[in-house]
């Protein structure tokens, strides 16, 4: 797998910042959706964005959709800055390579039209030079590799007809129709039933293997970030706080915001851990947040800097960055 | 297995949905027992008909549904057999429920004082002016700062307003509290913290909680049994541990091995197959038999009694006596 990722990243976001206005007139405030995230998708790699509501994962989703603009930083795909990309025909383009598939399958399929509809639509937009007969091919070809079989029969279905696993399949399936080359997954599990979820993992994983597409794939659910997931990007407060390889992060977790998380997750396997009681999981503070840490207020490590400086990613590990002011580096061990 | 009389007992309860095609039986013959001071969890995929279970025990459904049979009795009285008025009288008192969705659960329009005293006024129970230093004491003992209590619901976090909801729910520090999913819109964080406050009220106020969940893996540290409901039975019913630590139904496997874990060696899970069944036309054998792994042709067509083993309860043909 790792023989497949190329040299230059599919996808690449500079200092990439959304902010959004709130209040009135008179006491205009911003919240600070994402702040300066810089993330680096490359060929073939499973990139999980984990963080919980509000730490601004699905605005980052939308702009890399261009769903929204950026209020500053830049997206470059292959290379190229969207933000050159205007004309329809570009941005098209732009849609058919990373195409979106969405959290919510009982919402995001039409139900007038047999679920196949979105799928044929995406077909004839991205591949016109298709005859009828061969899209119908090309259909059913799609459907089978998302494990829709017989393929036939899932083209005239309704998405009434269809379980939510299915539903989600078919969303995979429009995904793909597109020959795309990353695929944004925006919580694509979070509304299925859990003994389905594991088959649209394991779908994930196999399309990254027999097509080598890349995907992001956006979480709250670390465990499942995990299972899919070569890097993991921790995201707090609109911040990335935390990137690495999966296993590096899980295994030796540097930002207090990720190891509380990790000791929340429930897990019938550990032993019960204990958490710092006081901590609620009072959602932070993104409107107007000024500069230093923004987990301080919850952070059992705060420091006076905290409150002053914002923490920038810093390398404590091989490949492993966290943004913390009292986390220590592994570097001079690792070297040593 | 319970030594102590047990707190509530629920018989053989079946609920049917009345649909233009007939009715669909969302809950069959389910039966459980919950012991004072226990923490029941009942853990189903969504369909599985587990909140349909607690709103038939709450005796709070209402048309399309109806209880088509069995018994639900709370120390010792007939909850079916109750009118609305005798209802009123120990809803909240002898029993209380925490629904799944805070936000709708609370009036926006009235602060969290104002419903807490709502509730507490409903009752009679204390003389009105001391119920602001009830309120106070209640929101205080779930972790929430009583200057809430002149904030809207909208002013405060999903947890928060989880916990405000757990507040109202122990107003009268009723025997028995019954949670369908309080936590699955919280963060995992927030998540846990609930938790591990409700097993702390818990083990200070002594009310036994029936706890519906979807994640398994939530309840594994704090129910003392375990209830796993699917396509509307029980099929399997054990001590919690016992559970995890030697599953019986192929279901229940099944089940445990859907969720990834963060700890341990990276293993492939395959889930499970195919999906739940319509339950307006159910397999005629065992529900589980068209997605389970050891599946033989009997079992497609009788359907398994309940069989115990040690002292877990499960229905499965394969701990059947003639096999």
């Amino acid at each position: 797998m790792a023989a497949t990722i190329k040299q230059q990243p599919i996808l690449q976001t500079v200092g990439l910042t959304r902010h959004f206005r709130v209040g009135s007139l008179l006491s205009r405030r911003y919240l600070h959706a994402v702040d300066d995230v810089n993330l680096t998708i490359g060929g073939g790699q499973v990139v999980a964005l984990v963080g919980e509501s509000g730490s601004g994962k699905s605005t980052i989703a939308r702009l890399l959709a261009l769903i929204y603009r950026p209020t500053a930083g830049e997206i470059f795909f292959k290379g190229q800055r969207l933000s050159e990309r205007r004309s329809r025909r570009d941005v098209l383009e732009y849609h058919g390579r990373v195409p979106m598939v969405f959290q919510d399958p009982y919402s995001s399929l039409n139900p007038v039209y047999p679920a196949s509809h979105a799928l044929m639509r995406a077909l004839k937009l991205h591949q016109p030079e298709l005859s009828h007969p061969a899209r119908r091919r090309a259909a059913e070809e799609i459907l089978a590799s998302v494990g829709l079989t017989p393929p036939a029969t899932f083209l005239t279905k309704y998405p009434h007809e269809l379980s939510g696993g299915q539903r989600q399949r078919i969303g995979f399936a429009v995904a793909l129709a597109c020959s795309p080359e990353l695929i944004l997954a925006d919580e694509p599990v979070s509304m299925l039933d859990v003994s389905v979820r594991i088959g649209i993992l394991n779908l994930m994983a196999e399309l990254r293997r027999l097509k080598s597409v890349s995907i992001l794939y956006i979480t709250h659910d670390i465990a499942s970030a995990r299972y899919v997931a070569d890097q993991l990007l921790v995201m707090y407060a609109g911040h990335v706080v935390e990137s690495g390889p999966a296993e590096d992060v899980l295994a030796h977790p540097k930002h207090p915001y990720t190891q509380l998380l990790l000791s929340a997750v429930p897990d019938p396997r550990a032993p019960l851990t204990s958490m710092p009681a006081a901590d609620v999981g009072e959602p932070p503070r993104v409107v107007d947040p000024g500069e230093g840490c923004r987990f301080r207020w919850r952070c059992p490590y705060a420091i006076d800097v905290c409150s002053t400086d914002t923490p920038r990613l810093r390398e404590l590990r091989p490949s492993h960055t966290a943004a913390c002011h009292v986390a220590t580096s592994d570097m001079e061990t690792a070297r040593a | 297995m319970i030594a102590v009389k047990p707190l509530l007992e629920v018989d053989d309860l079946t609920v049917d949905y009345d649909a233009d095609a007939g009715a669909v039986r969302a809950v069959d013959q389910v039966s459980l027992q919950v012991a004072p001071g226990e923490f029941i969890g009942i853990v189903g995929e969504s369909g599985c008909g587990k909140s349909t279970l607690l709103y038939a025990i709450a005796r709070l459904l209402s048309a399309p549904a109806t209880i088509a049979g069995g018994s639900v009795r709370l120390k010792g009285r007939d909850l079916l057999a109750m009118d609305e008025e005798a209802l009123r009288e120990i809803r909240w008192r002898d029993y209380s429920l925490v629904m799944q969705s805070a936000m709708n659960a609370l009036n926006p329009v009235l602060t969290v004082g104002a419903q807490l005293r709502d509730t507490i006024d409903a009752h009679d129970a204390i003389p009105k002016e001391e119920s602001p230093n009830r309120s106070a004491a209640l929101l205080r003992m779930v972790g929430i700062d009583p200057v809430h209590l002149k904030s809207y619901p909208h002013q405060l976090s999903g947890g928060m307003r989880q916990r405000a909801m757990i507040a109202m729910a122990l107003v009268f520090t009723p025997e028995l509290v019954i949670m369908d999913e309080p936590t699955s819109a919280l963060d995992v964080v927030a998540q846990r913290s609930l938790m591990l406050q409700i097993k702390e009220l818990q083990r200070r106020i002594g009310f036994a909680a029936i706890f519906v969940t979807h994640d398994m893996s939530l309840v594994s540290h704090f129910s003392d049994r375990l209830a796993v409901m699917y396509a509307g039975q029980i099929v399997e019913l054990g001590k919690t541990r016992d559970l995890f630590d030697d599953p019986k139904h192929p279901y229940t496997r099944a089940l445990m091995q859907s969720f990834p874990s963060i700890s341990g060696p990276k293993a492939t899970l395959q889930g499970i197959p195919g999906s739940p069944p319509d339950l307006a036309h159910p397999p005629a054998g065992c529900r589980f038999a068209p997605r389970c792994p050891l599946v033989e042709p009997r079992f497609r067509v009788e359907p398994p009694a309940m069989v115990a083993i040690g002292s877990t309860l499960v229905r499965c043909h394969l701990y059947g006596r003639d096999h």
